[in-house]
């Protein structure tokens, strides 16, 4: 069926099967590979992107429930050159390593962020808490989505 | 790569249009909200639906509001909506309790109320709770609505009195003085229970009036401690009637052994949560 989905704020139609779920959609149809496609059972969340400014687990959710919505992924996060606050912060803190959780921790830190711009670490750490970093970098993260509150008053978005 | 088979999709705008579609599709057909449960049993084979009914447009089914002396929380109502919702925390903290420990952030996102009780698995966290608060689920059909007992509602795992091409639409709870609380044992942050228990005491003149008391993935039938239930009522709100309740509730549960721990490990995790709920209930009493 065809669906039209804006993506990073622009608009995308194309015909898909309704089995396809949104990261696939995302990656392979759209070509936006900075979303990573991990557990596929929503445990792991480097799926994450806002749907209609939600933070969710694309790979539970179907192409075909976006449609007429807005999706924002990774690649939305930049405006130009400058990145968003939370991507220096990761820069800043050295809040990745292998980086396949890096997209899915940035989506939800900005998330968080927008909605509390001066979060605890316990804030972090519960807001992130769906969220796996298997190098167990989780410090780091926790000071760089700190970093990002402290630096971003410039916030991209 | 995981994915479902193929199936059928429409989009319901109405309730009397997902159930005109439910109707069409017949007992092959699914309703899907949140699809936290439903999409990885489809990806697994678990589930082969040949079409989903895709309710989540359907704005009259997420609203939380208090009418009729009831909470009603519409079925399609996010867990993250319920666990920030200030009228549902005032009368019945028990449901933030339990909000707060099911799932992580971002998928109580997505996940509904509906679906959760929908799903009937056994180590869901809602069922118990409302269970315990004796909450009466609506559920619409092309004849018209039901109202069935949340105690009712619940066959087996897995399986619910809803019947083919019927939708629970919302969940009333009777809005009485009463003190809840929700404890749970798990492994890790945002996973299923080792084990957990729902309390809710209307206390009354010194007197235990009605009590609730659920149990989670500990094998209770109806989720509820019924006999527990029975050693409480009318009696005073004691310690030492809370501790020989959770001995009762722990001898009539029959909790499974698994990855999670052996039978007796559980059972006695059974009594220790059942009275950790009731004295975080009475705790709370004003």
């Amino acid at each position: 069926m065809q669906i039209a989905v804006v993506v990073n704020g622009e608009e995308h139609v194309r015909d898909v099967e309704p089995r396809l779920l949104l990261v696939h959609f995302l990656r392979e149809d759209l070509g936006l590979t900075g979303t990573h496609w991990g557990c596929d059972t929503s445990n792991c969340g480097v799926c994450v992107v806002h749907l209609d400014g939600v933070p969710v687990k694309s790979c539970t959710v179907l192409a075909v429930m976006a449609d007429g919505r807005e999706v924002r992924t990774v690649e939305g996060l930049a405006r130009g050159a400058d990145l968003d606050p939370v991507q220096r912060g990761f820069i800043a803190c050295h809040g990745l390593q292998c980086g396949f959780c890096t997209p899915g921790m940035l989506m939800t830190a900005r998330w968080l962020l927008d909605h509390d711009p001066d979060p605890s670490t316990e804030d972090i750490r519960a807001a992130l808490s769906g969220q796996l970093c298997r190098c167990t970098g989780y410090e780091n993260i926790v000071r760089s989505v700190r970093w990002a509150a402290e630096n971003g008053s410039e916030a991209a978005s | 790569m995981q994915v479902p088979a193929s199936f059928q999709y429409r989009k319901a705008t109405s309730v009397a249009h997902a159930l005109s579609l439910l109707a069409e599709y017949g007992p092959e057909a699914r309703v899907v909200a949140g699809g936290h449960s439903l999409l990885p049993m489809m990806k697994l084979r678990l589930a082969h639906p040949e079409a989903l009914v895709d309710i989540n447009d359907l704005a009259e089914l997420a609203e939380i509001r208090v009418e009729g002396g009831a909470l009603v929380i519409g079925a399609l109502v996010r867990h993250a909506e319920l666990l920030s919702s200030a009228v549902a925390g005032r009368h019945f903290p028990i449901l933030h309790d339990a909000e707060r420990v099911i799932a992580d952030p971002i998928v109580r996102n997505r996940g509904t109320v509906g679906g959760s009780l929908c799903q009937a698995d056994p180590s869901e966290d809602l069922s118990a709770v409302f269970a315990a608060l004796r909450a009466e689920l609506v559920v619409r059909g092309l004849d018209g609505e039901r109202v069935v007992a949340a105690r009712d509602f619940f066959v087996g795992p897995y399986e619910t009195v809803l019947a083919d091409g019927e939708l629970l639409v919302a969940i009333r709870v009777p809005i009485r003085p009463s003190v809840s609380a929700y404890v749970k044992v798990d492994r890790r942050a945002g996973d299923w229970a080792v084990g957990a228990a729902a309390a809710v005491l209307e206390l009354a003149g010194g007197v235990v009036a009605e009590v609730g008391i659920g149990l989670t993935a500990l094998g209770a039938r109806k989720f509820v401690a019924a006999e527990a239930e029975d050693h409480l009522r009318a009696g005073p709100p004691s310690g030492e009637r809370f501790a020989e309740a959770a001995r009762i509730a722990a001898a009539h549960c029959a909790p499974t052994a698994d990855q999670r721990g052996p039978v007796d490990y559980k059972r006695h995790l059974a009594g220790e949560l059942v009275a950790r709920a009731l004295r975080g209930a009475v705790g709370r009493a004003a």
